[in-house]
Formats: structure tokens, sequence, C-alpha cells
């Protein structure tokens, strides 16, 4: 049964594949709640770094920020991508031209469109800050946003549209009664998606900051934070980081049932 | 809808934002890599070509080479794990699948820092693998592990690898099985049928794998920053120092053009492939 052997140990390898991609992770939640000051030795259970975090204002502002930027670039992304996916598919012939624009942010390195952007914004004189930084993460948000709801579209019963109209329902009305409710669920899921990409954003926002630390993100202070000195704190941030972008896709996953881009 | 119009008028917002912060800014950095750099810093508004030659002299091509093999190795890493992970997760019974895959992938939605910062915690000279050492009774002297290109290595590993098995996953679980079987009627051995049935029928997955990776790796310049530790640079960290240390915009664009175009070239590259899968049928759900 030489199938059996291949099974075994492509199963094998999954397992060390599995151990290989929790491991760390695991390490670094169960340090996050470590007494002592060294971050990698286990000293007794204890949730003062997590106490810690709180009382530092630099990580406070850096949430702040983040949440703004994630809340406004996410309500943008998700207005702007789901007229987008509505207009597409209602369109259906689509040149390659209007593919690429619209998929180009999802495949672009974040380190190109980041410089891009920085070079854009500098030339034109725009003084760079919160504001710049969510106008840069809706081009990526609203990818993601118009892949979603395009998925649900797939499958829209048109004929719905046209009772609609033929009822006496403005396009606009139509719009917001018939269409917008049906796809609620993939609106809200690619919303969710929109805001953990943004929450977890880094090298786009790090670029398009300008200099200064007044709109620092948290990406960007855990980024200080490891070049500048690992300290306990790190651990317990980026657990709670990780634990808010794990519920919010969670979330997502659930509410479009299992339709995410690219699968 | 009978007016052609509307769905154009929904568009509309979108492409303009599109245009005008995707677009527009990057064909900024395609026109700036022809510019001369100014004397102290800036852009000098004259055409010249030695941007994208310096790109090729040897001191700067010799790093966009050494990018290109630490992506290549980390690309082609993730696609051996990568699809054995795929293999197994499509070997099982059905209804496993959806939970196997999900929390093969769940990784790879946690914060790319977070998850790199978990490999210094790791390899760390107090860290957790030399105190594993340590308590075996290994006594001498670790080689130092973290700001290595190994660690960079297994940093591009780890973020990318759930991208992989996700894009080997697709053509393996919908491989036919009478496909399979009819190679072992006809006498095949086990291997055989792998080697010379499903390994080449699932090819433009691995494909897709090993493209993205490598596009991913190339260009990236957050992990050989953390875990390489300033010890070597890759293009990506060359490209921010362009931009945000020595102030030569033009170099640093003339940089991004020569990643943009390899990246280009591999994605067109595996397009071709997956359209040759799906029998020219188009590849976009190839």
């Amino acid at each position: 049964m030489a199938e059996r052997h291949i099974f075994r140990l492509m199963l094998l390898i999954l397992g060390v594949v599995f151990a290989f991609l929790y491991i760390p992770i695991s390490v670094l939640v169960g340090l996050s709640f470590n007494e002592g000051g060294l971050p990698t030795a286990w000293t007794g259970f204890s949730t003062r770094w997590y106490g810690a975090l709180l009382a530092n204002d630099d990580i406070l502002k850096a949430a702040g920020n983040t949440l703004v930027v994630a809340l406004f670039s996410t309500a943008l992304s998700t207005v702007l991508g789901t007229l987008l996916a509505i207009g597409v598919e209602i369109r259906r012939r689509n040149g390659k031209w209007l593919e690429t624009v619209i998929f180009a942010p999802m495949i672009i390195p974040d380190i190109v469109l980041a410089i891009a952007l920085l070079s854009f914004f500098s030339l034109l004189g725009v003084k760079m800050g919160l504001h710049t930084i969510i106008v840069s993460h809706v081009v990526f948000n609203l990818a993601f946003v118009c892949a979603v709801v395009r998925a649900r579209l797939k499958n829209f019963d048109w004929s719905i549209v046209e009772a609609s109209g033929d009822l006496g329902a403005s396009t606009f009305t139509t719009l917001r009664r018939v269409v917008v409710p049906v796809l609620m669920p993939a609106i809200i899921a690619g919303a969710l998606l929109a805001f953990t990409l943004s929450v977890d954003e880094f090298i786009i926002a790090f670029f398009t900051a300008g200099a200064g630390r007044s709109s620092i993100t948290l990406p960007m202070q855990i980024f200080a934070m490891i070049r500048f000195g690992v300290t306990p704190e790190i651990n317990a941030l980026a657990t709670l980081v990780m634990a808010v972008s794990v519920v919010a896709l969670a979330l997502s996953q659930r509410l479009n049932k299992g339709e995410l881009p690219g699968q | 809808m009978s007016a052609d119009r509307r769905p154009l008028l929904l568009m509309t917002p979108a492409m303009i934002w599109l245009f005008g912060l995707m677009v527009v800014p990057c064909a900024l950095i395609l026109v700036l890599a022809f510019f001369r750099r100014g004397l102290y810093g800036g852009i000098e508004y004259t055409w010249t070509l030695e941007n994208l030659a310096l790109v090729f002299d040897p001191l700067y091509f010799r790093i966009f080479l050494k990018s290109a093999g630490i992506a290549g190795l980390s690309a082609a890493i993730a696609c051996v794990l990568g699809y054995a992970a795929a293999y197994a997760i499509a070997a099982m019974p059905r209804r496993h699948q959806p939970m196997l895959l999900f929390f093969a992938v769940l990784p790879f939605w946690s914060n790319y820092l977070v998850r790199t910062y978990a490999w210094i915690v790791l390899l760390n000279r107090e860290g957790l693998i030399v105190n594993l050492a340590r308590w075996v009774g290994y006594e001498g002297e670790l080689p130092q592990m973290l700001y290595s290109e190994q660690a960079v290595v297994i940093g591009l590993v780890y973020n990318y690898l759930p991208f992989v098995i996700l894009s080997c996953y697709a053509p393996l679980s919908r491989l036919n099985p009478e496909v399979t079987e009819a190679s072992r009627d006809l006498g095949a051995s086990a291997w055989t049928t792998f080697r010379r049935v499903t390994l080449p029928m699932t090819v433009p997955g691995i494909a897709t794998g090993f493209v993205f990776v490598f596009v991913l790796s190339i260009g990236n310049f957050v992990t050989p920053a953390l875990l390489g530790g300033g010890q070597f640079q890759m293009i990506g960290n060359l490209v921010y120092a362009q931009f945000l240390t020595a102030n030569d915009w033009p170099f640093g664009a003339a940089l991004s053009m020569v990643l943009i175009a390899v990246m280009l070239g591999l994605l067109m590259g595996q397009a071709v492939i997956a359209d040759r899968a799906s029998g020219g049928k188009g590849a976009r759900d190839g």
C-alpha cells in the first residue's frame, strides 16, 4: 500500500507545518502572561504587562490613531467598494484594463505603493498625517471589499431588480431597498476584512504618516518597540493585536460563509 | 438595467480614487526614475538613464541577486511544505477539510510584524530554542541564529506558507480520483502516479504559490530589517534607504521600477501557466 506511505509522509509534514505555524504564536501568547521582566524566561503567571499597556500613553495614543484610521478607511472603502462591485457586475462586459485597475492594489507590493504615495504627496506639497494614511488605506481596502461583494453578486438574482423597477422604484430606491439589503452580509464581511487589514497595515502607514510621532499607528509603534529593544509589553500588545484580527476575521468568515478573496 | 451609464456612475467614485491615488502615483515613480538627482537631494528635471544604469552596477545588482536568491529559497521551501500540507488536507475526509484549511490560514491573518516578532522571541540569544538546547544539556556555544540570512528565510517562509497551502489545495481538492485510479490500474506504482499524474496536474497551484511568495519576498523590507538585523540588505531595504535616508528619489524610483518589472514578468508567467492548465479558457478561476 504505497499510497498509504505517501499519505503518511504528507500527514507527517502537515503535522510539522501546524507545529511550525502555531509554536511561535503560542510562545508569544504564553509569554505575555509571564510575571518576570525578561521577555523569554518564565517566572510565573501574571497579567501585569497588560496593565502596563493600559498605562502606556504612547501605546494608547497609537491605538487611538489606529482606530481612527481603520474606522474612516473602512467606512470610505466599504461605500466605494460596494458601489464599484455593483457597477462592475451590472456592466458585465468588462475590459481587461478595468479588471487590472481593480485588482492591482491587491497585487502591487506594499513597498511600491507606499513610496509611490509618499513621492506623490510630497511633490504635491500635501502635509502628511492621519488623513493621508486614511486615503491611502482606502486604495487597497477598496479592492478587498469589492472582491467580497462581487463574490456574493455572482449568484445574485437580477430579476428582483427588474421587479423593483417595474413596480416603479427609482434606481436609487432599488439600490437602497433591494440590492444593498440582499448584499448586507457580504458588505459587512468586506467591511470587517477592510477593518482588519487597516488595523494591521504597517508599510503604507509608515510611509504616508509624515514626520513626527503625532500620527503613529499601532503597527508603527510595534515596529519601533521591536527595533529599540524588546520589552515584555510587546508580548502583551502582540497578543491583543492578534486577538482583534482573529476575531474580526472569524466574524467576517462566518458572515460570508468562507468566501475569502483568493479562494 | 437598460441605460449603460448607470453602472458607470456607480463605479466612478472608486475609479477616481484608484486613478488619483494608485495609477497616478505609480506612474510618477516611473517618471521619477528618468530624472537626475539634485545636488542636495531632491530632483533636478533633466532626463537621464543614469539611475537605471546604476541599478545594474555590480554594487547594487548584487543586492538584487541576493534578494532573488533569498526569495527563491523561501518560495521553494514554502512550496515543498505547503504542497505536502495541502495534499494531506485534501486526502482527509471531506467534512474535516474546511476546518483544517481554516486553521492553516488563520496565522496568515494575524499581524505581520507580530508574526515576525514571534521569531525574534524564539531565535533570540536568550530565546526559547537556546533555552531548550541548554535544557537538554547542550553546553557549547550556539551559533547566532537571529540576525542572519537563515532567520530571514525562516521568517518569510513562516509568513507566506499559508498562502501556498491555499493555492495548492485548490487544484489538489479538485483532482479527479478516477484519474489516479486509472494510472494505478494501468500498473503505475503509487510514486509514479504521484510523480507523473498528480504532480503535473497540480503544477498551476504550485506555480501560483511560488510566484506569490517570491514576489512578496523579493521586495520585502520588514523581515530583513527585523530578522536580518541590518546585517545585509535586500532590495526593499535599499529602496527604503534611498527614499527615507539617502534622499535619492530618482535612484529609489529606478530600483522600484526594475522591481516592478521583475514582479510583473513573474505574475504574467504564472498567468500563462494557469491559462494553459485551464485549457486557455481564461485563467481567472483556474
